[in-house]
């Protein structure tokens, strides 16, 4: 029989090369490497020209360093590439004195001759708000996050008083700003190396192969697979704890989680929250939580009707039994949110007061509005899972039912997430499932861009909710230097926001993460980012 | 022969052409783009939008974006990612031959049992053997690859430790990218067998996923194929003659129940990719089907079309050399060209 001897020897032949294999990986010599899972490809080495967060996980806090930073695991601002700031009294210049003897990283064939200093603060400004600036348009850059966040127009001039001193001037007062500068794209990167390649007219590697003060010095990059780091041996708040870090990019949450499981990484990328309930039994993994710095919400678009009609807004808080959300989509991990800003935030109000679940209250208030009957209505669900809302489709089934009690109708519609955000951007939408995570801890940063007139046309006010009391409070408050000022202004806000209610606040949750056992000092931003130099091995 | 080639090559002009008209504007006829998904939930104003739109040529019509696109193509240029700012073809390049070592190792394992085993199932036609096989080749064919990937990772790699769950390398080994190739780059890095073997162990899963669904095709295929021959008048010849009942199978049935399989690994071409891009998303792996994926979802305009037509290419390029195979595996056609 020739051809079983054919397929016998072919199996024996297969069995030959997995007995090879299999001995093969019993010899391995592992140094001691930190290896992240992350959950896609960086679209750049450059925070200032990012958007999504596989880049700035991949740059901003492993390569770079900001003029000020976030705390380990909080909002609060705390000096990094500046030592200390003065704010002048009208609130329009913001001076810096720059940290002495920090020292970029030597890579390839640059090396640093000279530590950071003002001119490497200017050159990274100005790339981004200087048309003429000979940066500006390499790579095609179009320096969305500054651009979105109106910086260009906020910031009238740069100077370098000294080496060591660097003066912002504003065109207004603007409290959010010394936020805005720990955010990622305000990273500095260095202006030497940027002269260094223009000389060998290489510009273009800049936002590729990466030189910045930060923790880790870019080794290698190699597309849609690993990327490589090494400890910066002169980093200034002293060198990383372990020594060699790569990130191994793993598209699938449930792969990443077997992953971590069988020991090839140590820690994940935005675990699955259905994995949640296997993880916390696993031995093999340890899971982190933290209140994050998020709502999920529902917009009711004031444009259209009956949304216009502040009983039917009201209604339909009335009508929603949020706290069994809770449990149901969220496994527990969440609280209900009454205010647009989470609790975690300064100014937050706890004073408001929430509209209770009570249906019948909604049904009388449907009567008022004209709805005896109630009414038929469209809601988007929300196409991809967030932390601040994991499961849209199963969302919008238990509001569908619950709406359903009360007499209204509702359609559950969705899109792909590109053409979700251009619709609802367009406002077509009736009912709508969005959220937020904070990006610089300040509430402006909540109540402006996601509740303010101007956001009504970018996109990001998706209630299309332009109500002037509320537009002035949080305007003012902008203008004021003040904190308690300011909380007080906030707290105004959020009662008006309560009473006209434009969203119904579904959720503030907790974020995880699941990591390795043998890792240590790990610590969970409220913001979502990733940094890596405090971690360690057991 | 030569005319053969030049005939095909001129006749695929056509092709690509309909093929870049069809992924140019498919893409943009769905909603959403690029520009929409930079700004996320954060927005942005009218002016920035159309500045950003502008940036990328998106502002000009469609016609004068397509004839641009083609314009460039003839100069060789693919374009430029918007999401990486790179050229597609040197993305493309970067991709490409992590999906063809995978395939090229999928379908070797789908042959080299395939055929054994369809050959196995019509000797033993009717038999225990016939109805295992053929029921497992079943079973092979309708399973979902993203499903069978999972169930491999969980068993071989979390459950028995084996295998790694995905990538393509170690981390601990550092391999310099020379030929795009794990297993020939592990070598010319001068890393010894235990690199390679660690690069081969990173395949073994992914290439079964993969390989499962043509190894499935060619076992039943060679089936029909050596059933069909063993009844022609030859092999009773053969057989009356007096030959070995193993020298009339592999040599005077096998060969020519083999044509029609060398048709089916032919057309496997096109099957591959469509498995890789959910094999490569499983196991992490960085070629072209993941590549395509991501870009549909972040509306990578140009990635899309300058890929789409790139592997189309590719397809149409493998299509021609399955044809001249063909001809060297059936001299009968050989007269006919």
């Amino acid at each position: 029989m020739g051809n079983v001897l054919l397929a016998g020897t072919v199996l024996k032949w297969l069995a030959l090369v997995l007995i090879l294999t299999l001995s093969a990986c019993t010899s391995q010599k592992r140094e001691k490497t930190l290896v992240y899972c992350s959950e896609g490809s960086p679209s750049t080495f450059n925070p200032q020209l990012a958007t999504d967060g596989p880049s700035f996980n991949a740059s901003s806090r492993v390569i770079y360093n900001r003029l000020v930073d976030f705390s380990p695991g909080g909002t609060d601002l705390i000096p990094s590439l500046a030592e200390s700031w003065e704010i002048s009294k009208e609130g329009r210049h913001y001076t810096f004195k720059l940290r002495p003897g920090v020292q970029f990283h030597s890579r390839g064939d640059f090396t640093p001759t000279r530590n950071f200093n003002a001119e490497d603060v200017l050159f990274s400004f100005n790339r981004q708000r200087d048309k003429e600036h000979p940066y500006h348009s390499v790579n095609n850059a179009g320096y969305e996050y500054f651009n979105s966040m109106a910086m260009g127009e906020l910031i009238q001039n740069i100077v370098a008083v000294d080496e060591r001193t660097v003066r912002f001037e504003l065109s207004r007062p603007e409290a959010p700003f010394l936020a805005n500068l720990a955010m990622d794209f305000a990273s500095i990167l260095s202006a030497e190396y940027a002269e260094h390649l223009a000389q060998r007219e290489a510009k273009e590697k800049i936002d590729w192969e990466p030189i910045g003060t930060g923790p880790y010095v870019f080794r290698s990059y190699v597309k849609d697979n690993l990327i490589r780091y090494q400890a910066h041996p002169e980093y200034f708040e002293g060198p990383a704890k372990v020594s060699r870090l790569v990130f191994s990019i793993t598209p699938e949450p449930s792969v990443r989680y077997q992953k971590l499981r069988a020991g090839e990484c140590h820690l994940v990328a935005e675990p699955s929250p259905s994995d949640l309930v296997s993880m916390r039994t696993d031995s093999r993994v340890q899971v982190l939580s933290q209140p994050g710095l998020n709502v999920g919400y529902v917009a009711m678009n004031v444009e259209k009707p009956p949304f216009d009609q502040l009983k039917v807004r009201q209604a339909i808080h009335h009508a929603l039994n949020r706290a069994s959300y809770i449990e149901a989509i969220y496994m527990g991990q969440a609280q209900v949110a009454k205010n647009p800003i989470p609790p975690t935030l300064w100014s937050y109000n706890d004073q408001v007061k929430d509209y209770d679940y009570n249906p019948e209250r909604a049904r009388e208030l449907l009567r008022e509005a004209g709805f005896p009957d109630g009414f038929q209505a469209e809601m988007w669900t929300l196409p991809v899972s967030r932390p601040y809302n994991p499961d849209g489709r199963k969302m919008g089934e238990l509001i569908q039912a619950d709406l359903a009690q009360v007499g209204i109708r509702l359609r559950l519609v969705t899109f792909d997430w590109p053409t979700y955000l251009a619709k609802a951007r367009q406002g077509e939408h009736q009912l709508l499932q969005l959220g937020w995570t904070g990006d610089n801890g300040d509430p402006d940063n909540f109540l402006n861009v996601l509740l303010g007139c101007r956001g009504v046309v970018a996109g990001s006010n998706v209630a299309r909710w332009c109500h002037q009391e509320f537009e002035d409070l949080i305007s003012r408050a902008r203008t004021l230097s003040d904190q308690g000022e300011r909380e007080k202004l906030y707290r105004q806000a959020q009662k008006i926001f309560k009473r006209e209610a434009p969203w119904v606040t579904l959720a503030h949750s907790v974020v995880f993460r699941a990591l390795s056992p043998e890792i240590e000092g790990y610590q969970i931003s409220p913001f979502g980012t990733e940094s890596f130099h405090r971690i360690g091995f057991k | 022969m030569l005319s053969l080639i030049g005939r095909r090559l001129l006749s695929s002009i056509p092709t690509l052409l309909g093929v870049s008209l069809v992924a140019f504007f498919l893409i943009r006829w769905v909603p959403g783009d690029p520009v929409m998904l930079m700004l996320g939930e954060r927005g942005g104003s009218p002016e920035l939008y159309q500045q950003m739109q502008a940036q990328l040529g998106l502002d000009r019509s469609l016609g004068e974006q397509y004839l641009k696109f083609l314009g460039h193509i003839l100069q060789g240029d693919f374009g430029t990612s918007v999401v990486s700012r790179r050229p597609v073809l040197e993305e493309f390049l970067a991709r490409f031959p992590a999906t063809v070592e995978l395939s090229l190792l999928a379908l070797f394992w789908a042959v080299v049992l395939g055929v054994p085993l369809g050959v196995l199932a019509a000797i033993k036609r009717s038999s225990f053997w016939d109805y295992s096989l053929m029921s497992g080749a079943l079973v092979g064919y309708s399973m979902p690859i993203f499903w069978w990937g999972m169930i491999l990772i969980l068993f071989f790699s979390v459950g028995l430790g084996w295998t790694p769950v995905s990538g393509r390398i170690s981390v601990w080994h550092e391999v310099e990218v020379v030929t795009g190739f794990m297993l020939i780059d592990t070598w010319l890095s001068g890393g010894g067998v235990e690199v390679f073997a660690d690069a081969l162990r990173h395949m073994i899963l992914p290439a079964i996923a993969l390989g499962t669904l043509p190894l499935a095709a060619i076992a039943r295929m060679t089936r029909s194929s050596v059933l069909e021959v063993l009844r022609e008048d030859y092999i009773r010849t053969a057989k009356a003659k007096g030959l070995k009942h193993r020298q009339v199978v592999m040599n005077h049935a096998l060969r020519n129940a083999l044509i029609p399989v060398v048709t089916v690994i032919g057309l496997m071409g096109g099957t591959l990719l469509t498995g890789a891009i959910l094999t490569e998303t499983i196991f992490s792996w960085p070629g072209i089907g993941r590549w395509l994926v991501n870009s549909v979802a972040a509306r990578d305009y140009p990635v899309i079309q300058g890929g789409i037509l790139l592997i189309s290419f590719v397809i149409i390029t493998v299509n021609l050399l399955v044809d001249l195979v063909y001809l060297w595996v059936n001299p009968l056609l050989r007269d006919q060209i």
